[in-house]
């Protein structure tokens, strides 16, 4: 049974220095409160894991947390670069970063693979591109029944997985809906697991078929509203493209990234407060 | 009738819009090709299939998305899947006939690269990296590819593999078994590259109205070879250009407004 706390908590429980964290999202539903709380409780040297970085991985980068990083597509999407992703690797501020690099299909043959407990998985992928010559981690096996060279990338089996979804019930049944990316492998991946949603209801009324996280896989349930901002929620909120845009310009400098984390992220006790503390412009959706 | 103008882009999403056949299931980048696909949506292949990587399948936005998964893709989509499905069932198994992908940088066999400028491990620049793209250029039937022409972007050969086009030219795919035969044609903005036959080095075949094949040459950061008849491009027509305008414009506002 998922206990329902608070994020702080939640994240004090369940997030430890040097975990694997994989927070997942496909610009739909980015976890972004519990990331930031990440950053206000300081963890450090953590894997991060995941698809696409986006800025939620920017901003943990930029601030220290990660030592290594897990992806596939590690940019502003429609904007451009990630400059604190960037920097870390280019010039190793605040502190060098491992990469672990793949293509899409890979990293979902890997969370597949490790919501299976299956120890590698398996695609016709990595065929052309020059990754398998930088990532050990991608291998080529023979199908045992065609003869066919098929990709072969390790499981990922993530200390803790977090996620945000639209709804919870208030015995921690989950419901989500939209792009819904890899959460659902990722939280079966995960030995831990935090959702956070936007609400909390008596009935997720939830149809057949619905995609839901039932409770007893899953650790803690915070109800933290607009807890993807700036990305979306559908049925909630819309994905707030201007602060996309906004952020390379507050990004791209040290000391202007520098000073937004402090004064947005470790200088606000909480996500309610984080949304409070940007303009009324920036923070609308 | 009054002469039209146009920029060079606004002829290159066109150009590249009319690639799109009606009826063709089409696996869309963000950027570029979002924009020439859902204008060949809006104009003559209103049956084209648009696939996003987030899962949305025949989505049919009213406003190009910022991202690959604006809320605007799921919820005019037929269907919304996870990501593991996008990229088995649909992607790998072989039931894309398009692939739409820009590039930062492309070689003359079409190979894109989208992941480090300079060394792997101390790159000069540090590009967004693989995404769906890999995928998408090994699976879908054939592959299009859209980008600004310049020599920066059009190099002799990438600095990293990112997605595989021609390889090292000749039957090169066909020997690494590739589900699909890969790029069969590049649109810039200043004319129509495609393989030839069988060595697959990128061949100039048409250029856009106005311009001259020395300046596309120029532009070209190899020796481009040059097809024995270069066409024109057909100039754009004005439901072309009205179309695509509409529809950059409801993007402005929809983007400043969010």
């Amino acid at each position: 049974m998922a206990q329902i706390l608070d994020l702080k908590t939640a994240v004090a429980e369940l997030v430890r220095d040097g975990d694997q964290v994989a927070l997942e999202g496909f610009t739909h539903l980015i976890p972004f409160a519990a990331g930031h709380e990440i950053i206000r409780q300081k963890r450090r040297d953590l894997t991060l894991i995941r698809l696409t970085p986006d800025l939620i991985y920017d901003q943990l980068i930029g601030a220290g947390c990660a030592s290594k990083l897990v992806f596939s597509w590690g940019g502003n999407p429609g904007v451009g670069s990630l400059h604190r992703l960037r920097d870390a690797v280019e010039h190793g501020w605040p502190r060098p970063l491992e990469l672990d690099e793949h293509e899409h299909a890979g990293m979902a043959a890997r969370y597949a693979a490790g919501a299976s407990h299956l120890p590698f998985g398996i695609l016709r992928g990595y065929l052309g591109t020059e990754l398998p010559q930088h990532n050990p981690s991608v291998k080529f096996i023979e199908c045992p029944f065609t003869g066919e060279r098929l990709a072969a990338v390790p499981a990922i089996r993530p200390d803790v997985t977090i996620i945000h979804a639209q709804k919870a019930d208030r015995r921690g049944n989950v419901q989500m809906w939209g792009v819904v990316g890899v959460q659902k492998e990722a939280v079966l991946a995960a030995k831990r697991s935090i959702v956070t949603v936007e609400e909390i209801v008596d009935d997720l009324n939830a149809p057949p078929n619905a995609t839901v996280l039932p409770t007893w896989v899953i650790g803690a349930v915070c109800e933290v509203k607009r807890g993807a901002f700036p990305s979306y929620a559908l049925g909630y909120y819309h994905r707030n493209n201007a602060f996309y845009k906004q952020w390379d310009a507050i990004a791209r400098e040290r000391a202007s990234f520098e000073a937004w984390i402090d004064r947005h992220v470790l200088g606000t006790p909480d996500f309610a407060a984080f949304l409070r503390s940007l303009k009324p412009e920036e923070a609308h959706a | 009738m009054p002469e039209t103008t146009y920029t060079t882009d606004e002829m290159m999403t066109i150009a590249a819009a009319r690639m799109v056949r009606n009826g063709a299931s089409c696996f869309v980048g963000i950027g570029l090709p979002s924009a020439a696909a859902n204008l060949a949506r809006l104009t003559h292949a209103p049956d084209a299939v648009l696939i996003y990587e987030s899962g949305t399948i025949g989505t049919k936005p009213t406003v190009l998305p910022l991202s690959i998964g604006d809320g605007e893709l799921a919820e005019t989509a037929d269907a919304v899947v996870s990501l593991v499905e996008i990229f088995t069932y649909w992607l790998q198994g072989g039931r894309i006939d398009l692939g739409f992908l820009g590039a930062a940088q492309i070689d003359k066999f079409a190979n894109i690269n989208s992941t480090v400028v300079g060394d792997y491990l101390t790159p000069s620049v540090r590009l967004p990296g693989a995404g769906g793209a890999p995928a998408i250029a090994a699976s879908c039937g054939e592959v299009l590819i859209t980008l600004r022409h310049s020599k920066r972007a059009m190099v002799p050969k990438v600095d990293f593999i990112t997605s595989g086009g021609h390889l090292d030219g000749g039957d090169s795919r066909a020997r690494m078994r590739f589900p699909g035969k890969g790029p069969t044609a590049v649109i810039t903005d200043l004319g129509i590259l495609t393989p030839d036959a069988i060595s697959k080095e990128l061949t100039l075949t048409s250029v856009h109205p106005g311009v001259s094949i020395e300046k596309v040459v120029d532009a070209t950061g190899w020796p481009l070879k040059v097809a024995a008849e270069v066409r024109t491009t057909a100039p754009p027509t004005e439901t072309e250009l009205k179309v695509l305008r509409e529809l950059q414009e409801r993007t402005a506002r929809a983007h400043a407004a969010s």
